[in-house]
């Protein structure tokens, strides 16, 4: 092993790291910060006398009741959710027999497809949601949580397609080759050999899936028009700058509101989802 | 316990034909071993007996059944793999009572069968363990396990061995005859390591590029070898091979290469005898080789240079030269030589071999 020296250390890990943290961090904190702050405060010159704009010394939950009480935040939040989860679910079951399929089974135009699926991806949304709209409209989908659980994969697919098969090609093939002489068929052997060493793999997929849903503003943007029917990126980024005015407190507390269940399944998650995404099975 | 018969089996990929015409009879009981260098298709063809690979042409029936469209679960087989394929998320007992589970044997059969496997492995005391808690050695058990529960008509072996160190390797290699002797189960194996192959098979298949070369019992293969590939490739170290031309009249046919010449033997001279004037494959074994006594006949020694000395202990090898070719000689331990000593050899001529040199075949 080599022997370091401790400036060393310092100078290349430890400052470094401090900075990206503080660098990462400090929007939280700013967005924690400005969603306990009273309006008094808020909205005073940055150069007043006794200003501090890093704390505050009366926090108050104002926001968070007005949040609640003068806005539809409980339906933007359940809204999310509900498209979030269903269009999750949709996308790692077509995910995962499509990311089997292009690692396991040899078919014709196999890598084409695979390569084709991978391109849709990398259509931008910002292009896709103009002839995407028109679908909608046609099956007067509009202003529904459909419009966005149906659209949502178009780009969800693709990526958990891509991250399982990726991960599927790190299983050695012979565990299911071994399961099919010992009695299974092909899809027993999938089910039964693979999906459970997967499931890391799986979890990844679909926490980034869901990431991805929950974040998600431009669809939701287009597609979703009254009030109770917007999920949380919208809503607080519509309903909560009222012409060129900016309702800070609110902004802040439904922003922080909106990334507690994303933050929480991470963390509940990372084990997973670091194997995952690394891909590490060993027999 | 079946017999497995392969008959006109081909395998060809898109562009590689990897399995060619092989037929073979594997009798009742029997350890067959199939061995080849690396993409000699003797891998293809054990897949091609499971079921995990598609024959191209030819036909395999495991006992009276050709199994040719029969997924690989309904041929009544078992295979253990190279790299274990143990299941990770399941205990040793799980991955042991998978095959009979799906099955659907009743949970005290399964219990029985997994507690009887597991002594004759003596892998008892790990049945609750997970995969990855076990050493490569106890991994190799749990996957014989898992294949003997099963009571099938054929094992697959795919070059189970080698995973492991040297030393568990001979270990294990004991252990898997013991286990077929006791089981008495049609057994097939694939390895490139031709000692275990001669240790291991009641009989021995080699084969080279999707050909099968020979087939015959161990012993019979490294006195009788049919080819120079067999020859060359079964013993270790390898057989010595000079390029000679026959001369002489037919009583006193002579070898000659350049820096030896040997008398032929009278056991060879019928043989050789057409080939008069033309330049043949002479073989020679390593422990055919000592260094020439008072006893051996004149016309069987020749004189050679020592290249290398390498002792190993019970035996030593010697890498001479005599003229342009290379040579290694078995001797006895006690034989003081060093580097660019002249040696005189004497090779025993009841044991040479000759090869075609176009067809490489046996004379």
């Amino acid at each position: 092993m080599v022997i370091e020296r401790p400036w060393k250390r310092w100078v290349y890990f430890y400052i470094p790291l401090t900075l990206f943290v503080i660098g990462t961090l400090f929007p939280f904190y700013w967005m924690l910060i400005t969603a306990i702050r009273p309006d008094a405060e808020l909205y005073r010159s940055w150069r007043a006398v006794n200003n501090a704009p890093f704390w505050t010394l009366h926090p108050t939950l104002e926001h968070f009741r007005d949040l609640f009480e003068k806005t539809t935040f409980p339906h933007w939040l359940w809204n999310t959710f509900f498209i979030a989860v269903i269009s999750t679910g949709i996308s790692l079951f077509c995910g995962l027999l499509a990311g089997y399929a292009l690692a396991r089974l040899k078919f014709p135009m196999a890598g084409a497809l695979g390569t084709s699926i991978f391109v849709t991806y990398l259509v931008p949304p910002t292009l896709l949601f103009i002839p995407l709209a028109d679908i909608i409209r046609n099956f007067q989908l509009g202003n529904t949580p459909w419009a966005l659980i149906l659209t949502y994969p178009t780009f969800l697919i693709p990526f958990c397609t891509w991250l399982l098969m990726g991960y599927f090609k790190t299983i050695p093939k012979e565990l299911e080759e071994c399961a099919r002489i010992d009695g299974a068929t092909r899809f027993g052997a999938m089910v039964r050999i693979i999906f459970p060493i997967a499931v890391p793999g799986i979890l990844s997929a679909g926490i980034f899936a869901f990431t991805l849903s929950w974040n998600e503003f431009i669809y939701a943007l287009v597609f979703l028009s009254s009030p109770e029917r917007k999920t949380v990126p919208v809503g607080v980024v519509s309903e909560m700058i009222r012409g060129d005015i900016y309702f800070w407190g609110q902004l802040m507390a439904g922003a922080l509101l909106g990334s507690i269940p994303v933050a929480l399944v991470y963390s509940f998650f990372v084990e997973y989802y670091v194997t995952g995404l690394t891909g590490s099975v060993k027999g | 316990m079946a017999q497995v018969l392969l008959k006109d089996l081909n395998k060809k990929y898109d562009e590689v034909h990897a399995v060619k015409d092989v037929n073979l009879h594997i009798r009742d009981k029997e350890f067959i071993v199939l061995v080849g260098p690396s993409g000699c298709g003797k891998s293809t063809t054990l897949r091609m007996v499971a079921g995990l690979e598609e024959i191209t042409a030819g036909e395999i029936a495991i006992g009276d059944r050709v199994v040719n469209d029969l997924p690989p679960k309904d041929r009544d087989i078992a295979m253990v793999f190279q790299n274990y394929a143990l299941y990770p998320h399941m205990t040793v007992y799980d991955n042991m009572a998978f095959g009979l589970k799906m099955r659907k044997f009743p949970k005290a059969e399964i219990q029985k069968r997994v507690q009887d496997a597991a002594e004759i492995l003596g892998i008892q005391d790990l049945l609750k363990r997970k995969p990855r808690q076990l050493s490569g050695g106890q991994r190799q058990r749990v996957a014989v396990g898992r294949a003997i529960v099963r009571h099938p008509q054929v094992f697959l072996f795919d070059e189970p061995l080698s995973n492991l160190d040297a030393k568990l390797r001979v270990q294990m290699r004991v252990e898997l005859k013991r286990l077929h002797d006791r089981l008495e189960t049609t057994a097939i194996y694939v390895t490139h390591d031709q000692v275990e192959a001669m240790t291991l098979g009641d009989r021995v298949v080699v084969m080279k590029d999707g050909w099968i070369q020979q087939v015959g019992e161990p012993l019979e293969l490294y006195t009788k070898p049919s080819n120079r590939f067999v020859a060359g490739f079964i013993g270790s170290p390898a057989m010595n091979f000079v390029d000679v031309g026959i001369q002489g009249s037919d009583s006193s046919l002579t070898a000659q290469g350049t820096g030896i010449r040997l008398a032929i033997p009278p056991v060879n001279a019928s043989q050789l005898g057409p080939y008069k004037g033309q330049r043949v494959t002479l073989g020679i074994r390593p422990e055919d080789l000592h260094i020439a006594a008072g006893g051996d006949q004149a016309g069987y020694v020749f004189d050679a240079v020592v290249d290398v000395v390498e002792p190993l202990g019970s035996e030593i090898l010697l890498d001479v030269k005599a003229g342009p070719n290379s040579l290694v000689a078995r001797v006895e331990p006690t034989v003081r030589l060093k580097v660019h000593d002249g040696v005189r050899l004497a090779v025993n001529p009841d044991r040479l071999h000759f090869f075609d040199m176009t067809s490489e075949k046996a004379i």
